[in-house]
């Protein structure tokens, strides 16, 4: 077996005449936090969503821990190991913090068909929801409403959703995206200690945020991977600074 | 679900009630009051199955009064040849019920298997047509009267377990059969099933990322619903002596959503107080002795209910529900 959890070639989206991923190629070693950069419109939510299953794809093969998944539907990509949390937020906003982990965590406990036992009153299915909602910091927050949190608990909590599946791999859409100063702060210190035990795909368009947490970085610009390297490759690269990071500093 | 909350104090004074109604009318001296009582917790029975599709499953399932029909055509058809052709065992209430609920659920089942591939307006525009398909079907067959419908000579017969022809006897089977549903529905939503039910309602993109594919679990629900909504219907035709295609009208499906809406939905009471609110509003209403130029007012009760039913939904959005006290855990 290689070292790689997700290996994706030549990956192809088409939306009539305008290629949205446009022959891309691109891997996560295990345990790797790997960052995709780009501009808006790079097709980086297609990517994210092309890996999960969401919208299906052209062309190009996805190997995810050595299976070909590039035809599996949505939910059954979660069952080999996939999360994902979204960049707009999309939680179960009437239920509580607990119930939403509980839902997470039910889904890969067997099927549901089982219409008389108290599921949100099931140990089985309450410890490793506190112990997701745990490595979130969000235990204290369980019996909250998720519709009455703050954006920044939101977005937690869809990291918390994500590691109750008990994934291989974590696809992270913007999470920081509207979050404060401390929150991003803690939640870059969270990904930190998560990497490692996990491989993370993640999008994010805070480049500090990035550059300090990723191993590997990808550049996306018009659906296509211009580079992929080290932070410091990243940073050091010509095609790179002129196509996006030139503008941002 | 404690009871000892306002909320529950009010619901189980609601259940008392009800349980005592056979005797006050009784001694009353008027049994009208018992029939139509029965009518509504009949009703109740099926909105509160549509409720777990609609309130708790947003699946606005526009065809619910077709499952009703279905059982209690059993009913009807059972009597029918019993009477004509001296079938014995087509009276037989056990034959007739199990009739009603496989009948149901396999309609059900066929009727979901397609609905259920589509959303929104569409789901409630096919849920509908096959419904109406039912309806036309029944106005069809000559053989059980057509649009004339079906006199039922003989109520099913339960073998001496319970006497449907006693209203009384009657009556306490389709209350404690409500409270049977109720409590069934009650287990069903706090379930894994239900769980995954509700979840689906409130967010289904979350459902799918998860790993869930909602499909099999909502027409399981579909299924469910259809199936004691069919019991209602073997129900309605015992209590009625009486099934017509009438009773499988999309309108009737409509009653059945403007109950929920009235009583609150996704809520497992709300159903039960929007049948209560609904046919007594009409009794009421319709009774109106008022005349306006020639015109008896009762005779066109909608016209006052109508803009009751706006009001309630631009400024209750809950109905009934939010009336009461407590705020109920909603789906």
């Amino acid at each position: 077996m290689s070292a790689d959890i997700l290996k994706v070639e030549n990956l192809i989206k088409r939306y009539g005449g305008l290629l949205a991923t446009d022959d891309l190629s691109i891997d996560v070693r295990k345990g790797e936090l790997h960052a995709v950069i780009g501009p808006n419109g790079a097709g980086k939510t297609t990517l994210i969503k092309q890996l999960t299953g969401e919208i299906t794809s052209d062309g190009g093969t996805v190997l995810f821990d050595g299976k070909d998944i590039r035809r599996y539907p949505e939910p059954k990509r979660s069952h080999v190991g996939i999360a994902r949390s979204f960049q707009i937020t999309t939680l179960f906003q009437n239920f509580t913090v607990l119930e939403n982990v509980i839902l997470a965590v039910q889904s890969h406990h067997g099927h549901s068909f089982r219409f008389w036992k108290n599921a949100n009153n099931d140990p089985d299915l309450i410890e490793p929801a506190l112990e997701a909602l745990r490595q979130m910091g969000m235990e204290n927050r369980k019996d909250v409403v998720v519709s009455e949190l703050s954006h920044g608990e939101q977005r937690q909590l869809e990291i918390s959703v994500a590691l109750a599946t008990n994934p291989k791999m974590l696809l992270l859409d913007e999470p920081m995206a509207g979050m404060s100063v401390e929150d991003s702060t803690k939640l870059i210190a969270t990904l930190k200690e998560l990497k490692g035990r996990l491989s993370i795909l993640l999008i994010e368009h805070d480049m500090d945020a990035v550059f300090s947490l990723a191993d590997r970085i990808t550049v996306l610009v018009y659906g296509r991977a211009i580079a992929t390297g080290t932070p410091e490759e990243i940073r050091s690269n010509d095609e790179v600074r002129q196509a996006y990071l030139g503008e941002e500093d | 679900m404690s009871i000892l909350t306002p909320r529950g104090i009010i619901n189980s004074l609601l259940l008392i009630g009800l349980a005592l109604v056979p005797f006050v009318t009784e001694a009353m001296g008027d049994s009208f009051y018992t029939g139509l009582i029965s009518r509504i917790l009949i009703l109740s029975i099926a909105a509160i199955s549509l409720n777990l599709l609609i309130g708790f499953g947003g699946m606005v399932s526009f065809g619910h009064a077709a499952y009703i029909g279905v059982g209690a055509y059993m009913v009807g058809i059972g009597a029918f040849h019993a009477f004509e052709d001296g079938i014995d065992w087509m009276l037989n209430g056990y034959v007739q019920l199990l009739g009603a609920l496989l009948g149901s659920a396999i309609i059900a089942l066929i009727i979901g298997a397609i609905s259920l591939r589509t959303r929104g307006v569409y789901f409630i525009m096919i849920t509908m047509a096959f419904s109406q398909m039912l309806y036309f079907t029944a106005v069809g067959v000559e053989l059980y009267g057509a649009d004339d419908g079906l006199s039922i000579y003989s109520r099913s017969d339960m073998l001496g377990l319970i006497d449907m022809s006693d209203e009384k006897s009657l009556y306490y089977l389709i209350f404690f059969s409500l409270l049977l549903i109720l409590y069934f529905m009650h287990r069903l939503n706090g379930s894994h099933f239900g769980n995954i039910i509700r979840g689906t309602k409130s967010n289904e993109a979350r459902m799918r990322s998860i790993g869930v594919s909602p499909y099999r679990y909502r027409l399981t629900a579909f299924v469910i619903a259809g199936t004691i909504a069919g019991y209602a219907g073997f129900l309605m035709a015992n209590l009625n002596d009486f099934v017509s295609p009438d009773m499988m009208h999309w309108t009737r499906s409509g009653d059945l959503i403007i109950m929920i809406v009235l009583g609150g939905m996704g809520n497992l009471f709300g159903p039960l107080y929007g049948a209560v609110a609904f046919i007594m509003l009409e009794e009421v209403l319709s009774s109106i002795p008022l005349t306006v130029g020639g015109l008896r007012v009762g005779e066109y009760w909608q016209l006052i209910f109508g803009p009751m039913l706006i009001l309630i939904v631009l400024y209750a959005r809950n109905g009934i529900d939010s009336f009461l006290p407590g705020k109920a855990r909603a789906s």
